[in-house]
């Protein structure tokens, strides 16, 4: 029977990547020369031993090869042969890149960067004080081959409590027949008294003739199991006169490894990569990226509640079709409360398949302890990183997107965010910094916090250079926010000098792009000499939002509730209008625009007087906006659908939906709207 | 001249039968818009539908009518004559949406078209086609694939690709900028 | 047909070994560590083989033989390890536990059937 092994191949991918995982954080949080903590290390050694018997049954010799030294290394630190030193575990974590891209490679049958591979080696090596460099690791035993037999003479005498490990001689007979013609002659001595007799226990002893031409290994093997548990003795026959030298030999079960059937799978399976490899050229791989139509892990008891609501939701059915068969005026109580079921079903299912999405933050939080170790180190700052709420679950495609702008903002952090520790100590501030990552939920939203206790923003630099780019004017009263919302606006960053660590090209405002192609919205708080802190807050799921439904002359819009703050009735009196600014209402105490929604979008017979409609107090990127509608129409939970497949991008809107009575309704985009308003922004 | 007319009341809902254009040639779909005949292959058509009211799309070029929902689909609605820069006129219990669909660089797109009503089926022979006149005509030629002269006149065929491609439309007129009706600037 | 029960905290080999078995004809149960197999036997299933990883997380699949072995149904249940050490005092750590034998890691699926049909006969 022939098994494609490529079925399994992507788990194997998929579970050695988050074994790497495992391993990174488990090394970043050995603290170096203390007392060995075993779980901690049994973990990452677990981690590596897992890769490497995966790698090996599915072709993958060098990331066998590679990690078997690894696994080496940590099971002598495991057993306190070896002090975990700072220069061991940097090894070891830079062993986990490189394993990491050998991965990737081997996935994407792309080139390997051997040098790196060979480097990193030969510093393993060195820790394990092996000389050998070569990179077969494992060189083929060369063992003499034994002298050929006729056969041979097998004294077997198993002790009393071999078959309690689940030996059964009658097995080992099976297979000795299957090496030549066998003769068993039993042996009954040691047989006791019936009254004495252990029905587990094995009395009975053989002598065995095997006569054919297995060699000697071929016949222990048959034991191996066994060895340890009886008296064995193998004696070569040899009364036998004619050798039958053009006999073939005989085969020899495969139960051995390294066998020459199996080298030659694992070269087939590395030819096949390496002619792969010269046609894709020299690319290489260098991330770990997850390919289109990527899997997603699901719990049991995510599954289970949806098999749940399904069984349910078939109840409901079978309920209405019983309704509906013979239906009379008089069971319409019924039906109205089969109905209300449906709608709870249908609800409650949809919430539990939303949730199959969903993912912990820790993937993409696991990776910035690394993050913040290596650039540290690198900037001569002392970082204590402090992750809470890492299991607060996310849309997956949410995830996948916040990666990159939660780099971006925790390098800032370190980079600009934190000073050096001297300066930290002259200001009164402990020499260890502290950057805060925390995930959490609130009112249906999932917020996300990069903070720091640096030297938080300069306002003066940033008001200087907004009033320089002219997106400030001079003599105008800006609150800190607006001025610290100029870090969003491209092109503009009061770095001094571009660091190695924070990179070039990639501003703040592709952080906060990415952030709001995900629906969500970026906000920043700052204060002078105590540290800043980003606010991100994400909605929970991309494709289903919950919407207030509002009417502008015949048309109807759709609002996200989670951007509405209130609606209110206004006074006429209470507008302003000024100047280049439009119309302001005094709302709260505080000054609050007023979009006129009919006007930009060019509604006709749209109620046109302040008092007569609506204001819906909307809120985005931490920046308040009133909406003037008609009326509001009903909330309602809607599916979101693309415009933009069919259309061009339409600024103001976000997306388009089915409403109940088959009208499409379009969804605006309030972040688009509020920069409409406020060009600055 | 050897003109073939099938008659409308053959064609189902949506029963523009695929498989009889190919074995009898060409078919166009001709509909009339300000008093001129225009003809679109039929292959592109995906069904016709009676005008309804649709979702205006804020900012849109003004040939833009809206989107509709068409069984869950969100699909532009373009008027014909808005779009040939035609005078404009009161919709009736004559006008239809044409549903078509459109082959583009990016792949293929739904749209509606609304015309002032449908006429008929013709199956010219390709020997009947003209190339398009280099003038005269109330749409620009480009649009124009060819001409079939038939008994009441002259059937311009569309070429519906290029007519309603995205870029083709926007590059025309594109949205105007938000802003421009932005009670911030209107102050 | 037999009864297995296939234990191995990595996905990819628990698919590998469940499919090889499965074509083979077998009944597969599939436990992710130590913890889950011995819930599963104490929960009443009977295996004709047991196959175990034996590096598993919560509970080693060293310490799942010596609890299979004291369960009567497991008393002589033939138990394979899968090792990918090859040496021999890590085969006997598995064999002293009650181990029936190994299967060193890497094989292939055919090295699998072969032992597997080995035990069973």
């Amino acid at each position: 029977m022939a098994i494609d092994l490529a079925q399994f191949i992507q788990t194997f991918f998929e579970e050695s990547f988050e074994g790497l995982d495992v391993m990174e954080a488990g090394l970043l949080a050995l603290e170096p020369d203390a007392a060995v903590d075993l779980e901690q290390i049994n973990t990452i050694f677990r981690a590596a031993h897992s890769i490497k018997g995966g790698s090996g049954t599915f072709g993958f010799k060098n990331v066998t090869d590679f990690t078997h030294l690894m696994e080496t290394l940590l099971d002598k630190m495991r057993e306190g042969r070896m002090a975990i030193s700072r220069a061991a575990v940097n090894t070891l974590l830079e062993s986990v890149d490189c394993l990491r891209e050998m991965l990737v490679a081997a996935r994407e049958n792309a080139q390997v960067d051997d040098e790196r591979v060979q480097a990193l080696r030969d510093r393993l090596m060195q820790l394990l004080e092996l000389k050998q460099t070569a990179p077969t690791a494992t060189p083929a035993s060369d063992e003499p081959t034994p002298p050929q037999t006729l056969g041979w003479c097998i004294q077997f005498q198993p002790y009393p409590q071999m078959m309690h490990s689940g030996n059964d001689p009658v097995r080992m007979f099976r297979e000795l027949a299957e090496l030549g013609e066998l003769t068993v002659r039993p042996d009954v001595a040691r047989l006791p008294r019936l009254a004495d007799l252990q029905p587990e226990d094995c009395y009975l002893s053989w002598e065995l003739e095997l006569v054919g031409l297995a060699p000697h290994d071929a016949v222990a093997e048959v034991f191996a199991w066994v060895e340890g548990d009886c008296e064995l003795t193998l004696t070569p026959l040899v009364e036998a006169v004619t050798p039958v030298s053009a006999a073939p030999p005989l085969p020899s079960p495969a139960v051995r490894p390294g066998t020459a059937e199996e080298g030659q799978q694992g070269e087939l399976l590395l030819e096949r990569r390496q002619t792969e490899d010269r046609r894709k050229g020299d690319r290489r791989a260098s991330a770990v990226t997850t390919p289109d139509g990527g899997s997603i892990r699901v719990g049991i008891d995510k599954v289970d509640a949806v098999i749940n609501l399904v069984g349910e939701l078939v109840t409901t059915q079978s309920m209405l079709s019983a309704l509906g068969e013979g239906f009379d005026m008089s069971r319409l109580d019924k039906l109205h409360e089969a109905l209300d079921q449906l709608d709870r079903n249908t609800r409650d299912l949809q919430e539990h398949v939303m949730r199959i999405r969903m993912l912990p933050v820790s993937s993409v939080f696991s990776r910035f302890p690394r993050l913040v170790h290596d650039m540290s180190g690198k900037l001569g700052k002392e970082v204590d990183l402090r992750i809470n709420g890492e299991q607060t679950e996310l849309d997956k495609t949410v995830i996948e997107k916040i990666g990159d702008p939660l780099v971006h903002l925790i390098r800032n952090s370190l980079d600009h965010g934190l000073e050096p520790p001297d300066e930290r100590v002259r200001a009164g501030k402990p020499a260890t910094g502290v950057i805060s990552l925390d995930a959490y939920h609130k009112s249906g939203s999932i917020f996300i916090e990069v903070g720091d206790d640096g030297r938080g923003l300069n306002r003066e630099a940033l008001l200087r250079k907004g009033l320089d780019t002219g997106l400030l004017k001079a003599g105008e009263d800006y609150s800190d926010e607006q001025i610290y919302e100029l870090i969003f606006h491209p092109g503009l960053s009061t770095a001094k000098q571009i660091s190695d660590v924070s990179g070039r090209g990639v501003g703040m405002d592709v952080v906060r792009r990415n952030i709001q192609d995900v629906g969500g919205s970026i906000q920043i708080t700052s204060q002078p000499g105590k540290g800043a802190r980003i606010t991100i807050c994400l909605p929970l799921t991309l494709a289903i939002l919950d919407g207030q439904l509002v009417s502008i002359g015949q048309d109807c819009y759709i609002i996200p509730l989670l951007s509405v703050i209130e609606s209110v009735q206004i006074r006429a009196d209470a507008v302003n209008r000024v100047a280049g600014k439009g119309e302001i209402l005094r709302f709260r105490g505080q000054p609050l625009p007023i979009l006129r929604l009919y006007e930009l979008f060019g509604t006709e017979d749209a109620v046109t007087d302040l008092e007569k409609g609506l204001l819906v107090v909307v809120e985005a990127d931490g920046r308040q906006v009133g909406l003037f509608v008609d009326d509001l129409e009903g909330q309602q939970q809607i599916s979101i659908k693309s415009l933009e497949k069919n259309f061009r991008r339409v600024s103001g809107v976000a997306g388009a939906t089915i409403l109940g009575d088959g009208r499409v309704g379009l969804i605006l985009d309030i972040s688009g709207l509020i920069r409409v308003n406020n060009p600055v922004l | 001249m050897n003109t073939k007319t099938t008659d409308l009341a053959t064609l189902g809902p949506r029963g523009l039968s695929k498989r009889d254009a190919t074995a009898e040639g060409l078919q166009y779909l001709t509909f009339s818009l300000a008093g001129e005949e225009y003809g679109i292959d039929i292959l592109k058509v995906q069904e016709i539908r009676g005008w309804a009211p649709v979702t205006k799309v804020p900012n849109a070029p003004p040939f833009v009518r809206g989107v509709m929902n068409l069984r869950g689909a969100i699909v532009p609605v373009i008027d014909l004559r808005l779009r040939f820069g035609l005078e404009t006129m009161a919709y009736t219990k004559t006008t239809v949406v044409i549903v078509v669909t459109v082959q583009s660089a990016s792949g293929s797109r739904i749209i509606g078209t609304v015309v002032d009503g449908v006429s008929d089926v013709l199956n010219p022979n390709a020997a009947d086609i003209q190339p398009p006149p280099d003038f005269g005509t109330a749409v620009h030629t480009e649009f124009i694939s060819g001409l079939v002269t038939i008994e009441a006149g002259m059937v311009m065929l569309l070429d519906v690709d290029r007519l309603l491609s995205v870029e083709e439309m926007f590059a025309l007129e594109t949205v105007r900028p938000a802003n421009e009706h932005g009670i911030a600037q209107a102050a | 047909m037999a009864n297995i029960l296939v234990v191995d905290d990595s996905a990819s080999m628990r698919q590998m070994v469940e499919f090889t078995l499965k074509e083979a004809g077998h009944q597969v149960t599939v436990a992710e560590d130590g913890q889950a197999a011995l819930a599963i036997a104490k929960g009443g299933l009977t295996s004709d083989l047991v196959i175990t990883d034996v590096n598993m997380p919560n509970m080693d699949g060293i310490t799942l033989i010596r609890e299979l072995r004291s369960l009567p149904a497991y008393k002589f249940t033939p138990i394979l390890t899968l090792t990918t050490e090859s040496t021999t005092e890590k085969k006997m750590e598995g064999k002293d536990a009650g181990a029936t034998g190994w299967i060193v890691k890497p094989f292939n699926p055919e090295k699998l059937l072969a032992t597997v049909n080995k035990v069973l006969g």
